[in-house]
C-alpha cells in the first residue's frame, strides 16, 4: 500500500515531562517519527510540554507547541492548527492517555480529525485490564488468573480464593505507578487502596503472583496490510516481580531454546493481530523456566522504553518504521535504513550480545529503600554491546558513572555467608555485586540460583567474571591471560589492582602483544548483507570494521551518558546539535554514548556512532583508531567534562574552552583570583578537606553555610548546614563516596538567584536572555522555577549582569558555552557558580528566544567569531512575552525518598509554560506539570517558624481564592493572629484524626510543607510529605513556590490559554 | 587443544577443537538464527556442509533430544563463537560439547564468525577444512580444498526403506530426499497417514499406494545432481495429484518441468528471510536453508508462475504450477528452527488434498 494521500497534516504528541518510567526514549521515538513523516512532505504540528527534548525544535517539526498536555490545550491545538490526524503512540503513555481522551470526548469524530496508527479500539483493548484479558481468552494466549478490581474489598476478597502472594497493577499508569506485590492483606489493603486512587479509571488488577518466572519481552510490528514481524526479544536477568525498567535485561534472550523462543514469538505476533495493532507493540511474557507453561503479562500498544532498547539493540528503527506504517506504507515498501539494501519487512538477527542496566537514583535519594518492585525506580538506563555475555555486561557496569568498574566495586566482603544468603533473596540495585562476593565466599550458583531465581546461566557468568579475578589476582598475568581478560572486558586500571601492576604497565603489555579493541558493526542481519549505517561496538580478540576514515576534519562528541537527576535529556539536546552544527560546518562527527533512550544514539545523528562505555580507556580505544583532530565536551554534562584530561593525555585537542580553564572554574583558588582581576564579588567560602576544617570555615563565616563537593553535578552532595553538626554530617556523607576533589563551604546568601547561558567567541559574548528564579537562593536551579525574561531585577542589575558574564567570559577564555548562576541582593550581585559549558537551560532559552545557542557554539568553536555569524552580541532583547520552566518530581515513585527541596536536586524533567503574560505562562507551567486545581478547595499549610509571616499572607490568598485551610497547631496559630480562618488539625504523633487522616480521606488538594533548614530531626514533616506524594496530593516545600501558584489562580481564566508556536519564535541566526 | 580452519581462499582462522579432532573438508555455510542449533546439527539439508553459527553464544540451552530433526547429526562440523560452559534449560539432558564428541562432529570455537561471514558473503560459499595439526602446508590443503567436492548426499541422508506413520486422515506420500522430522509430523498432526519413501523410490512406487497427496522433502546438494530423481518426479507431475514441496523438493519440480536452478553466492541460511506471498501481498518471515535457487527467467509461463519471493533479494522462493494441484516452496513452512508463520501451507496442502478426493 503505497502512502495515505488524505494524511496531510498530522499532529504528533509527545509524553511531557520526564518522569521515572516515562524518559529519554519518547524524544528519541517522537524526534526519528516527526522526521520520517517529514520526509513523507507531511506537516507535522507537534505537542509537548518538555522544552528539553529534540522533538520539540523547529528543525523537528512544522509547528511546535511547548503547552500543557491536557485535553483542552490539545483541543484548542486542533481547532487552531486543523491537522487531518493524530499519531499517539510516540508519546509514552502520557501521549496515548491524552489521545484517548480526546477520542472518548467525541472530539476528534466532531472535528474529523483521526488517530492513525493503531485505533482507539484497539488502545481500548490493549489498555483495559479487562477487555485484554476477554481477548486473550478469545485467541487462547494464557494470562495468569486476575480480577479487575474497583474496591479494596473486591480485592481481598478475590485474593482469598487465589490465595497470596499477588501483583497489583494499576490501570494506565506509567512505569508501573502504584503497582506491586502483596504477601499479606496489610499489604494488599496499603498498595490497593493506593494503586486505586491513581489508575485514571480507578481500576486495579489483583493477579496471581508467578513471581520467580523468566520475564521475556518481546518487540512486534504491524502493518496495516496485517504482516507482523519481530523486532528483538528480551530476556530480563532478574525473574518476574521486578519492573523490566529497573531489571538487568539481555538481548536476544538467552536461555530460550528455539521451541520456547518461537512459541512465544508466535503469540506475540497472534496478540498483535488480534488486537489489530499498526505499528509497534511491546508484548511482556512470564515463563515457567519448569515447563512450557507461560503467561502475558502486559502488552503496550505503542513504542515504549522497551522498544527504544530494542530499536538500538538491533539497529532497527521501530519508531520510524511505525510512523511510516501511520502513514499507509507496509512494512515491505519501507527501506530498512541500516543496510540500504533490504527492507523493513525482515527480522533483525544479532551477532552479538546486548545488556542494559538500569541507572536507579538512589544515590541522589538516601533515604530510600533500595529494594526493587513492579514500581519502576531507575531514571535512566545504559547499554552494552560486546560478542559475549560477560563483556557486555562489565562493559555496561562501567558505563553506569556510579564509580563502579567491575564486580568487585560494592564492597559485602563484610558480610558473613549467612547475612549474603539472606539478602540475595531480596533484589535491589546492588544484587549482582553481591551475587559475586557470595560466589567469592564459595557459595554455589545453585544456591543463588534458588535465592535468586535467576538462571543458572547468568550466574555461571558471573562466577567465570569472578573466576577471572582470581585468576588475575593469583597467576602470573600471561599473554594469554591477558587477551582472555580483555575479551571479557576487564579495564586495564581492575587488572592492574589485581595483579598489582599499574595502569600504564597493562597497556604496555597489552599493546605490545596486540591486544587492542577492534570494532564490529551493528548492521541488523548478522553480517548476511554489507551495512551502510557506521554504527559500531568494541570487542578484543576480533578483527576491526570501522575503518579510519581521513579527508574532512574530524571532531569526536562525547555523550552525557545515562539519564540521572542532575543530567537529564538536555545534554543529549547539546550534543545532538553541536553534532548537527559540526556536520554543517563540513566536518566528519563521531558521537560516543552508551545511552539507549537517546536521539544522539541513533544510527542516523553522527557520521559515526560508537555505542561504548565513557571511561578514559574506551574513549582511547577510539581515539587510537579514529585519531579525531578534536574532541568537544562541553556539551555532555559532567561525563564528557570529567574525559578532558585523559584526552589530552592522549594527545587529542580539546575544541572551544580549554581545560585549564574550565578547571580554573571548579578550583575554588583559582577561581577566587579571577574573581578578583575581574573585580567580581562572590560569596565568601573556603576549599577544605576535613570536617574540622570545614567547621572552622561555616564558624568564619557564620551559619547558614552551603557545603558541597566540587566537581558534581546537579548539586549531588550540596547541603545548606546551620549548625557544626549539620556540617559533620555533611562532610561525612560525602565522603562516602569516593572523592578526590576537595570540598567547598561557603556563605550562604539568601536573595534573587538568577542565571545565564551565553556563548563567547573568546571576545564578544552573546547572552541570549536572562532567567530568573522564583525560589530565593539554597534551592537547586534544576529544582527552582525559573522565569525569562526575568522580571523582578532592576535594569541596573541585568546591566551588571550583562558585564559580569562578559568579564568572566573573557577572563576564562570561553570558546563556546558558559552558565553563570548570580545572587542578587537587592542592586548588588554575586556570583555563585561558573561553568564554561553548556547547561540545564540550554534548551529551553533556545528555545523561547528562538536564538539557537547551541548550533552557534558549535560554529563558535569550529572558529568563527559571533559577528561573522551575523549576531549582534551583548544581552540580547527580550521577547514580548514570558517562558517559565518548571521542574517535575517523580516522588511518587520513589519509597522512602524526603520530597523537601534544598541546595540538592531532586527533579527529574521540566516543562515550560509560555505565554504573553506572566501569569498564563506560571498557570500553564503549573498545569504541565501536572498541578490542576482546584478540585476539593482544601489546603494543608505546615511551615517553619521563619516563614509564619509570609504564610499568614499567603494562607488569606488562598482564602480569597475560596480554599478552605486547614493547619496544625504553631501555623494554625500565626494564622488566627493574622486573622485568617484555619481549622486547626491534630499533629502526626496525636490520635486520629490527626493530619495524616486528613490528607489519606483524598479531600486535600495542596499541601504546603516548609521543613527547617539543615538536617531535618523531626520525622512527622517527612511522613506528611510522603503520605501526601503517595496519595496523590500536590506538595510544595517552598513558600516561594506556594506564592507563584496563588498568584497563578489569581490571574489566570483556565478556560482561556493562549497556544503559541515555538516555531514562529525569533529570527534564528 | 588448537585448532585451524582454511579456508579455500587462504585464510585461516585460529581456535579451540570442539567435537572430534579429526580433519575435515567442507563447504563452509552460515546460518544466521540465534535458537535452533541442535536442529541446524541434524538437518539432513547439511549434509556435505560445515555450518558457522552468526550468533556469538551456542549450547547455552544444552541438548533437548526431542528437538532433534533427524536421529543423528548430519553437518560436516561446526563453527562456533563461544559454546556455553553450562546448558540451562528444563529439558536439556546433554551438554553440546558431549552431543558433538558423541556424534564425532569436528568443530573449532572461538573464532571471529563475524569475519568468517563477511568472507563467505563476500567472496561466495567455499569449501574449507577444520584440522588441529599445527603443521599443515597451507599451499597443500588449498590444493586439496579446491579438488573437493561433496556429491551424492540425498543418498547418504535419506531413509533406507520405506515406513508408515499411522493415521486416519490423508494418505500422504512424503519422498525423502533427506526430510526434516517436523514435515513428517507436521502432517501427522493434521491426522494425515503419512508414508515416508527412500529418495530412489519409483513413482510408480509412491503412486502404487493410492496417496491422496504427494510432500517433496527438502534436502541437501546441487538439485541437478538428482537426474533420476527428478525423472519419477516428472512421472509424479503428470498425475493429478495433489503435491506439496518444499526445498530441494521444490527445486526437483522446477528441474522436472524443464525450469533451471542456479547457485547462490552464499546462499540463504536463517530464520528470519522475508517471503512475499504473491497472490495476496503478504508478507512472511520464513525458515531457510538453501544453497541453489530456481531461476524465474527459465520458467514457461504456461507451466509454473512464481508464487512467492524473497523480499531481500528477489530470488524465487515458491511456484504455482499452471492447471495443477501443485504448490512448490524454497522456505520452510516446517520451520525448527525458524519461525511458524507459513505453517498454514500444510494446511492449505490438506485442503488442496481435500478439494480432489471430492472432485
Amino acid at each position: 500500500m503505497p502512502r495515505n494521500p488524505e494524511i496531510k497534516k498530522v499532529l504528533v504528541i509527545g509524553s511531557g515531562p520526564i518522569v521515572i518510567g516515562q524518559a529519554a526514549e519518547f524524544d528519541y521515538a517522537g524526534t526519528q517519527a516527526c522526521r520520517s513523516l517529514k520526509e513523507e512532505g507531511i506537516e507535522v504540528v507537534l505537542l509537548n510540554s518538555n522544552p528539553a527534548t529534540i522533538m520539540t525544535d523547529k528543525d523537528i517539526a512544522d509547528r511546535v507547541y511547548i503547552e500543557p498536555l491536557t485535553v483542552e490545550v490539545a483541543e484548542q491545538l486542533i481547532l487552531k492548527e486543523q491537522p487531518d490526524s493524530v499519531l499517539p503512540t510516540l508519546g509514552g503513555q502520557a501521549g496515548l492517555n491524552l489521545a484517548m481522551e480526546l477520542e472518548e470526548r467525541g472530539f476528534l469524530r466532531a472535528h474529523q480529525v483521526k488517530l492513525i496508527g493503531t485505533t482507539a479500539e484497539t488502545i481500548k483493548k490493549a489498555e483495559d485490564r479487562l477487555e485484554f484479558k476477554r481477548t486473550m481468552e478469545k485467541i487462547g494466549e494464557p494470562v495468569a488468573a486476575s480480577l479487575v478490581v474497583e474496591t479494596v474489598e473486591d480485592g481481598i476478597a478475590f485474593t482469598n480464593q487465589i490465595g497470596y502472594p499477588v501483583v497489583l497493577r494499576p490501570a494506565y499508569t506509567l512505569g508501573g505507578s502504584g503497582g506491586g506485590i502483596a504477601r499479606n492483606q496489610e499489604e494488599l489493603e496499603e498498595i490497593l487502596s493506593n494503586g486505586l486512587r491513581l489508575s485514571r479509571v480507578g481500576q486495579v488488577l489483583v493477579e496471581r503472583c508467578i513471581a520467580g518466572w523468566k520475564e521475556i519481552e518481546y518487540e512486534v510490528m504491524r502493518d496495516g496490510a496485517g504482516n507482523c514481524i519481530t523486532i528483538c526479544n528480551m530476556e530480563n536477568i532478574d525473574p518476574v516481580g521486578v519492573h523490566t525498567g529497573d531489571s538487568i535485561v539481555v538481548a536476544p534472550s538467552q536461555t530460550l531454546g528455539d521451541k520456547e523462543y518461537q512459541m512465544l514469538r508466535t503469540s506475540a505476533l497472534n496478540i498483535i493481530s488480534e488486537l489489530k495493532i499498526t505499528g509497534g507493540c511491546n508484548v511482556q511474557y512470564a515463563l515457567d523456566p519448569e515447563s512450557f507453561e507461560y503467561c502475558v503479562i502486559e502488552v503496550n500498544p505503542r513504542v515504549s522504553r522497551s522498544s527504544a532498547l530494542a530499536s538500538k539493540a538491533a539497529g532497527y528503527p521501530i519508531a520510524r518504521v511505525a510512523a511510516k506504517i501511520a502513514a499507509g506504507y507496509t512494512l515491505d515498501e519501507i527501506p530498512n535504513a541500516i543496510t540500504g539494501r533490504t527492507k523493513a519487512s525482515f527480522e533483525p538477527m544479532l551477532d552479538y550480545c546486548v545488556v542494559k542496566l538500569p541507572r536507579l537514583p538512589f544515590d541522589k535519594f538516601i533515604s530510600a529503600k533500595r529494594t526493587l518492585t513492579t514500581q519502576m525506580k531507575a531514571t535512566g538506563e545504559v547499554m552494552s554491546i560486546c560478542d559475549n555475555f560477560e563483556g557486555a555486561l562489565m562493559k555496561a557496569v562501567r558505563s553506569l558513572e556510579q564509580h563502579v568498574d567491575s564486580l568487585m566495586s560494592c564492597d559485602f566482603s563484610d558480610l558473613t555467608e549467612e547475612a549474603i544468603l539472606k539478602k540475595l533473596e531480596i533484589v535491589d540495585d546492588r544484587r549482582i555485586w553481591l551475587m559475586a562476593e557470595a560466589l567469592r565466599k564459595g557459595i554455589s550458583c545453585e544456591e543463588i540460583h534458588r535465592l535468586t531465581r535467576i538462571d543458572l546461566w547468568f550466574i555461571d557468568k558471573i562466577a567465570l567474571l569472578v573466576e577471572m579475578e582470581q585468576t588475575l589476582r593469583t597467576q602470573e598475568l600471561t599473554p594469554e591471560l591477558l587477551k582472555e581478560a580483555k575479551r571479557i572486558e576487564f579495564p586495564d586500571e581492575v587488572i592492574a589492582r589485581l595483579t598489582g601492576k599499574t595502569r600504564e604497565a597493562v597497556k604496555e603489555m597489552r599493546l605490545r602483544n596486540g591486544i587492542t579493541a577492534a570494532y564490529k558493526m551493528v548492521d541488523t542481519c548478522a553480517a548476511e548483507f554489507a551495512a551502510a549505517t557506521p554504527y559500531y561496538y568494541s570487542v578484543f580478540g576480533s578483527e576491526n570494521e570501522a575503518v579510519r576514515t581521513r579527508g574532512r576534519k574530524k571532531v569526536l562528541v562525547l555523550g552525557s551518558g545515562p539519564i540521572r537527576i542532575g543530567q537529564g535529556i538536555e545534554f543529549d539536546f547539546c550534543c545532538v546539535h553541536c553534532t548537527w552544527a559540526f556536520a554543517r560546518e563540513g566536518y566528519e562527527t563521531i558521537i560516543v554514548n552508551n545511552n539507549p533512550e537517546t536521539v544522539s544514539t541513533d544510527f542516523d545523528i553522527a557520521d559515526k556512532l560508537y555505542f561504548e562505555p565513557l571511561t578514559p580507556e574506551d574513549v582511547e580505544h577510539i581515539v587510537e583508531l579514529e585519531h579525531p583532530d578534536g574532541a568537544v565536551v562541553q556539551f555532555g554534562g559532567q561525563t564528557a567534562i570529567k574525559l578532558t584530561e585523559a584526552l589530552m593525555k592522549m594527545g587529542v585537542p580539546i575544541l572551544g574552552t580549554s581545560a585549564e580553564n574550565v578547571d580554573a572554574a571548579e578550583d575554588r583558588r583559582l577561581f577566587d583570583q579571577i574573581l578578583e582581576e575581574c573585580r567580581i564579588p562572590r560569596p565568601k567560602g573556603h576549599t577544605v578537606y576535613t570536617a574540622e576544617e570545614a567547621k572552622q570555615a561555616a564558624r568564619e563565616l557564620g551559619y547558614p553555610v552551603l557545603v558541597r563537593p566540587s566537581y558534581v553535578l546537579g548539586g549531588q552532595g550540596m547541603q545548606i548546614a546551620i549548625s557544626d553538626e549539620d556540617v559533620e554530617e555533611f562532610i561525612g556523607i560525602i565522603n562516602r563516596t569516593a572523592q578526590d576533589h576537595p570540598i567547598l563551604v561557603d556563605k550562604y546568601l539568601q536573595g534573587k538567584e538568577i542565571e545565564v547561558d551565553a556563548v563567547c567567541d573568546g571576545e564578544e559574548i552573546l547572552i541570549p536572555g536572562i532567567m530568573e528564579h522564583i525560589e530565593r537562593a539554597g534551592i537547586h536551579s534544576g529544582d527552582s522555577i525559573s522565569v525569562y525574561p526575568a522580571r523582578s531585577i532592576s535594569s541596573h542589575v541585568k546591566a551588571v549582569i550583562e558585564e559580569y558574564t562578559r568579564r568572566l567570559a573573557r577572563s576564562l577564555h570561553v570558546i563556546g558555552l558558559i552558565n553563570i548562576q548570580f545572587i542578587a541582593v537587592g542592586e548588588e550581585v554575586y556570583v555563585i557558580e561558573v561553568n564554561p559549558r553548556s547547561s540545564r537551560t540550554v534548551p529551553y532559552i533556545s528555545k523561547v528566544t528562538g536564538i539557537p545557542i547551541v548550533p552557534l557554539a558549535a560554529r563558535v568553536i569550529a572558529g568563527h567569531k559571533l559577528r561573522e555569524l551575523g549576531c549582534e552580541p551583548g544581552l540580547q532583547k527580550e521577547a514580548d512575552y514570558y517562558a517559565v520552566k518548571m521542574p517535575v518530581f517523580s516522588f511518587e515513585k520513589i519509597r522512602g525518598a524526603d520530597i523537601s527541596l534544598g541546595p540538592e536536586m531532586k527533579s527529574t524533567g521540566e516543562c515550560l509554560g509560555i505565554a504573553r503574560t506572566f501569569h498564563e505562562a506560571l498557570y500553564k507551567a503549573f498545569l504541565g506539570a501536572g498541578i490542576r486545581l482546584p478540585r476539593h478547595k482544601n489546603l494543608i499549610m505546615t511551615v517553619r517558624d521563619e516563614d509564619k509571616e509570609e504564610a499568614a499572607v499567603l494562607a488569606r490568598r488562598f482564602e480569597v481564592l475560596g480554599y478552605r485551610i486547614y493547619a496544625t497547631k504553631g501555623t494554625a496559630r500565626a494564622l488566627l493572629e493574622a486573622d485568617v480562618s484555619v481549622r486547626l488539625t491534630r499533629k502526626l504523633e496525636q490520635e486520629s484524626p490527626n493530619i495524616l487522616d486528613l490528607i489519606l480521606g483524598h479531600k486535600i488538594d495542596l499541601v504546603i510543607d516548609t521543613p527547617s533548614q539543615g538536617v531535618e530531626h523531626s520525622h512527622d514533616g517527612f511522613v506528611i510529605r510522603r503520605n501526601a506524594i503517595e496519595t496523590g496530593v500536590n506538595v510544595l516545600t517552598s513558600i516561594d513556590t506556594a506564592k507563584a501558584l496563588a498568584e497563578s489562580l489569581e490571574h489566570t481564566d483556565a478556560e482561556d490559554l493562549t497556544l503559541i508556536d515555538i516555531a514562529g519564535i525569533g529570527t534564528g541566526s | 587443544m588448537k585448532a585451524f580452519l582454511i579456508l579455500e581462499d587462504g585464510h585461516v582462522f585460529t581456535g579451540t577443537s570442539i567435537g572430534a579432532d579429526r580433519e575435515v573438508i567442507s563447504e563452509i555455510v552460515f546460518n544466521t538464527s540465534m535458537t535452533g542449533y541442535l536442529e541446524v546439527l541434524t538437518d539432513p539439508s547439511y549434509a556435505g556442509q560445515a555450518v558457522v553459527m552468526t550468533y556469538p553464544l551456542i549450547g547455552n540451552y544444552g541438548i533437548c533430544h526431542e528437538d532433534m530433526e533427524s536421529d543423528r547429526t548430519w553437518v560436516d562440523g561446526f563453527i562456533v563463537r563461544e559454546l556455553s560452559r553450562i546448558p540451562s534449560n528444563f529439558r536439556s539432558r546433554d551438554t553440546i560439547q558431549h552431543f558433538l564428541a558423541k556424534h564425532d562432529i569436528p568443530g573449532i570455537a572461538g573464532i571471529d564468525t563475524r569475519a568468517l561471514t563477511r568472507i563467505l558473503r563476500e567472496n561466495g560459499t567455499m569449501n574449507g577444512m577444520i584440522t588441529t595439526d599445527e603443521h599443515f602446508s597451507l599451499e597443500e590443503v588449498i590444493a586439496r580444498l579446491k579438488a573437493y567436492a561433496a556429491g551424492k548426499v540425498v543418498e547418504r541422508v535419506t531413509c533406507k526403506a520405506p515406513y508408515i506413520l499411522p493415521g486416519d486422515g490423508f494418505r500422504t506420500a512424503l519422498l525423502d530426499l533427506g526430510a526434516k522430522e517436523n514435515i513428517s509430523r507436521s502432517l501427522h498432526q493434521r491426522g494425515c497417514q503419512v508414508t515416508v519413501y527412500p529418495a530412489a523410490a519409483s513413482a510408480q512406487e509412491i503412486l502404487s499406494g493410492q496417496p491422496d497427496g504427494i510432500m517433496l522433502s527438502n534436502g541437501p546438494g546441487d538439485p541437478k545432481e538428482c537426474v533420476s530423481i527428478i525423472e519419477e518426479i516428472r512421472t509424479l507431475y503428470q498425475t493429478d495429484i495433489p503435491i506439496f514441496a518444499i526445498c530441494l523438493g521444490h527445486q526437483l519440480m522446477a528441474l522436472a518441468t524443464g525450469a533451471d536452478t542456479y547457485k547462490l553466492k552464499y546462499g540463504h541460511r536463517g530464520g528470519n528471510h522475508p517471503v512475499r506471498d504473491l497472490e495476496t501481498g503478504k508478507v512472511y518471515i520464513t525458515s531457510q536453508n538453501h544453497g541453489y535457487a530456481v531461476d524465474a527467467d527459465s520458467l514457461d509461463p504456461a507451466i509454473a508462475v512464481p508464487a512467492f519471493e524473497n523480499v531481500n533479494d528477489g530470488t524465487n522462493e515458491g511456484l504455482r504450477y499452471i492447471g495443477k494441484n501443485i504448490v512448490t516452496v524454497q522456505f520452510h513452512p516446517e520451520a525448527c528452527p525458524g519461525p511458524r508463520d507459513c505453517a498454514y501451507l500444510f494446511d492449505r496442502f490438506l485442503k488442496m488434498m481435500e478439494v480432489k478426493s471430492h472432485a
